[in-house]
């Protein structure tokens, strides 16, 4: 089977490593091998395959012996859980540099020290929040991830990210082949949550590929710096992870989105009852002059 | 300080005059507040001293007067060795103003580039409305055949994606979709001059040899390619070509700018002239195999060679010298079945003659040289092939597998088994070598006429002078006129050093009842 590379998205704080990993891990129980790159300077993306608090990063390793070319493959790729190979982009501390550049220099290193000639299935891209600059595009751009997965909850926040990120593709996706793969809900037990994503998918142009509930046993596993799949094979929830699995191998469909319009996600938000309806007459109003009566205006 | 206008001085000897003398000592002494001239001699001894040289090469974060330039500046020379191609550089325009000063000042040409010219609001939102006018721009004021694009610093930092940019161009219907816009990422954080020259080159090969690739077949234009890489002297272009024709060899010349970077003063401004034509790239595949003539330089390349033109990609070493010049030849006559005729057989005959005519006056004679990991290496094999003696091989640019490759070269002679080699390291480290193991002299590029002064500046007996051979030579003229590879290279090469001995023998002989015993006609 010829090698697939899957970048996934979402807004920060998603939940996009820890659905990454445990669905990577699921994967690799299924027989396949896989990879993960972590895009994000928090390096977060592979702690719970290597069983480590932060794995050592390209970019660290580079700033240390002086220059990126004198790092060698092993140096940086770590194999953990079931056989999966993982290695951290990483970037600098918050407020300095640039963490985009990062990418493109790790990205750039991997290809060219050959770690996508191994003998792999599946590349997982991991990234940081949004596709911020070309940096964090880096992984869908020509010859890299032409599939894409948007991590997204039944919250306001997470939809519009979902949604700008849909833009990001359809930037890079009229130029080559990357196209929306689908949406991963992962579930915040919100109301109505699964025909919500379903409905935004369907607007998208794309599909939910899987719903995954909530559950305790996810942070259980992390705590011990594992996946379910690892931590608890018999549970309910790693079964999740394994349908999820299994629809991302069957997957065929591929899309350029249609991304909403600020008002179409509006309404759609406003349909489930996550938005109120827009009562002009208070834009711009103080609670001074809302307690103020009404003469007082006049 | 008036200067009447039938009597010109120009800077040198004007400010030796005694006004400005006198205006240049108060600026001294008013202005400068200058560390008494006791403390800079001290400190000016120190920095020759074993002492210095151990500090000096524990620098770690500094780099002073590198001996290497940047990546785009190699994708420019090698997008002007094509047919009728503008380069075009992605990012700040100071960039390109820079990368045309620096070939102007070498060949003492004009040299064509265009920029887009990224400022601030390209570098927030990327730069891709500058492709969409720059490319429209450039093909409709300058009508090149190709565009070859490179990046700047800027550009890359900001991940613009070049591959994007250029189609969404194309999309558009900025440029025609069947335009040739090959491109190369060129940080010049990574690398030097030499792998942006292989980043471009490999680009422009693969534009034009990576969806047309049906029909191919090795060997079925039974012609050589020859890929020469970051290469400034002109006459090694046109020996290769001389050297292919005498020989019979049917080979295409992928990059040549031999003609652009020497156009005659007839009246006519060229801003294209000669190169390897499109259709040469194009047939490419069709050759029985790619020679990659600076092979240090060259990795992404000859992984092209190797991977999608399916090419051997035999090797080779330089073509420098006596042994590395027969190596190659005889690799072309492996591949083609052609013979090495006999013009060839004499030329080599006279270059040994050559050699052994200048040998007495070459044997022991230390070198210490620098510059691009190839060149260094075929000129460190050609000194030992005179019975010279390399002291110290510097390259800024080149890996450990090179240094390793070098160090063998080196043991494997009486001659070499005394050098040192040095990576990763510039010409103030190259300074210190020069002061605390003093060879005869020096071979590099132009900038190393600054540790000619300081070494003069100690003292005449310390004094070490610079030959020439490299790049850049800003403060000769010609010079990259010349040839450094082949049989006609070596004589050029051996000419050039031969003469440099002798006139430093001169100098220091002529001092009249003293050294000039040796002052001889007869040489």
């Amino acid at each position: 089977m010829a090698l697939r590379q899957a970048a996934i998205y979402g807004k920060g704080g998603i939940g996009k490593s820890t659905t990454t990993q445990n669905l990577v891990a699921a994967l690799a129980e299924l027989g396949q091998k896989v990879m993960i790159v972590g895009c994000d300077p928090k390096a977060d993306s592979t702690r719970l395959i290597l069983h480590s608090k932060a794995q050592e990063t390209i970019m660290h390793l580079a700033a240390e012996s002086g220059t990126v070319e004198d790092l060698e493959l092993d140096d940086v790729l770590r194999t953990g859980y079931a056989g999966i190979k993982c290695v951290e982009s990483g970037g600098p501390e918050p407020g300095v540099g640039c963490a985009g550049r990062g990418v493109i220099t790790a990205i750039n290193f991997l290809e060219e020290e050959g770690a996508y000639e191994e003998d792999l299935n599946f590349v997982f891209y991991d990234v940081l929040g949004d596709v911020v600059c070309g940096g964090f595009a880096m992984p869908i751009r020509e010859n890299k991830a032409q599939e894409i997965y948007i991590v997204v909850s039944g919250e306001m926040m997470a939809m519009y990210a979902a949604n700008n990120i849909s833009k990001g593709i359809v930037k890079y996706a009229n130029s080559g082949g990357v196209r929306l793969a689908g949406l991963i809900c992962n579930s915040r037990n919100t109301d109505r949550e699964d025909e919500l994503i379903e409905a935004l998918a369907d607007k998208l142009g794309t599909q939910m590929i899987h719903f995954v509930p909530r559950d305790n046993v996810v942070q259980r596993a992390e705590i011990r710096r594992m996946t379910v799949i690892e931590y608890d094979p018999t549970a309910l929830q790693a079964d999740e992870y394994r349908a999820l699995a299994q629809k991302i191998i069957d997957n065929k469909k591929f899309v350029i989105p249609n991304p909403l319009t600020m008002d179409e996600l509006e309404d759609l938000l406003m349909e489930f009852g996550i938005l109120d309806e827009e009562d002009e007459s208070i834009i711009g109003k103080t609670a001074d002059q809302e307690r103020a009566p009404e003469s007082a205006v006049a | 300080m008036t200067q009447t206008i039938d009597k010109i001085k120009p800077s040198y000897p004007l400010f030796r005059d005694d006004d400005y003398k006198e205006s240049l000592s108060n600026k001294i002494a008013q202005f400068e507040e200058r560390a008494p001239q006791e403390k800079i001699d001290e400190i000016f001894e120190w920095t020759t001293t074993e002492e210095y040289k151990d500090l000096n090469f524990q620098r770690e974060a500094l780099t002073v007067n590198p001996a290497k330039a940047c990546q785009p500046l190699g994708a420019v020379l090698c997008a002007l060795g094509f047919e009728e191609t503008l380069p075009y550089v992605h990012g700040s325009q100071g960039c390109v103003a820079y990368f045309r000063t620096y070939f102007n000042r070498h060949f003492k040409e004009p040299v064509a580039c265009v920029s887009d010219s990224m400022t601030e609001d390209a570098a927030v939102f990327g730069g891709q409305k500058n492709m969409f006018d720059g490319l429209a721009n450039a093909k409709a004021l300058y009508k090149p055949k190709m565009i070859a694009v490179s990046t700047t610093c800027m550009a890359e930092v900001i991940g613009d994606d070049l591959n994007a940019f250029i189609r969404n161009t194309k999309a558009e219907g900025h440029i025609e979709e069947d335009f040739p816009v090959p491109f190369a990422h060129t940080p010049s954080f990574v690398g030097s001059h030499t792998t942006g020259w292989d980043n471009m080159f490999e680009g422009i090969l693969r534009y034009f040899t990576l969806n047309e690739m049906d029909g191919k077949e090795v060997g079925a234009n039974g012609k050589i390619n020859l890929v020469p890489g970051f290469e400034t002297y002109l006459g090694n272009y046109r020996v290769l070509h001389r050297m292919m024709r005498e020989m019979g060899v049917d080979y295409s010349l992928l990059c040549d700018p031999s003609d652009v970077l020497d156009t005659p003063a007839d009246g006519h401004y060229r801003m294209f002239n000669g190169g390897t034509p499109i259709d040469a790239v194009k047939d490419a595949p069709n050759a029985i195999d790619t020679l990659l003539l600076q092979p240090w330089q060259l990795a992404k390349t000859k992984k092209y060679v190797k991977t999608t033109l399916n090419q051997p990609c035999t090797e080779v070493t330089i073509p420098m010298g006596l042994e590395g010049t027969d190596q190659f030849l005889m690799t072309i006559s492996d591949l083609t079945g052609k013979p090495i005729p006999p013009s060839l057989e004499i030329e080599r005959g006279r270059l040994v003659d050559m050699m052994t005519d200048s040998h007495a006056w070459l044997h022991g004679q230390k070198f210490a040289l620098y510059g691009d990991a190839d060149f260094v290496m075929g000129m460190a094999r050609f000194l030992m092939e005179l019975g010279a003696e390399p002291t110290h091989v510097l390259c800024h640019h080149a890996n450990k597998r090179w240094k390793k490759a070098m160090e063998q070269i080196l043991a494997a002679s009486p001659y070499g088994a005394k050098a040192t080699v040095h990576i990763g390291k510039d010409l103030w480290h190259f300074r210190s070598l020069v002061f605390t193991d003093k060879p005869d002299f020096m071979i590099g590029n132009s900038y190393g006429k600054f540790i000619q002064r300081d070494t003069l500046h100690k003292g005449k007996a310390f004094e070490v002078p610079l030959i020439r051979i490299g790049f850049p030579i800003f403060d000769r003229h010609h010079l990259h006129r010349q040839t450094t590879i082949g049989y006609e290279g070596a004589m050029q090469m051996l000419t050039t050093i031969v003469n440099a001995v002798l006139e430093r023998l001169d100098e220091e002989t002529r001092d009249m009842g003293e050294t000039d015993f040796n002052y001889d006609l007869v040489r």
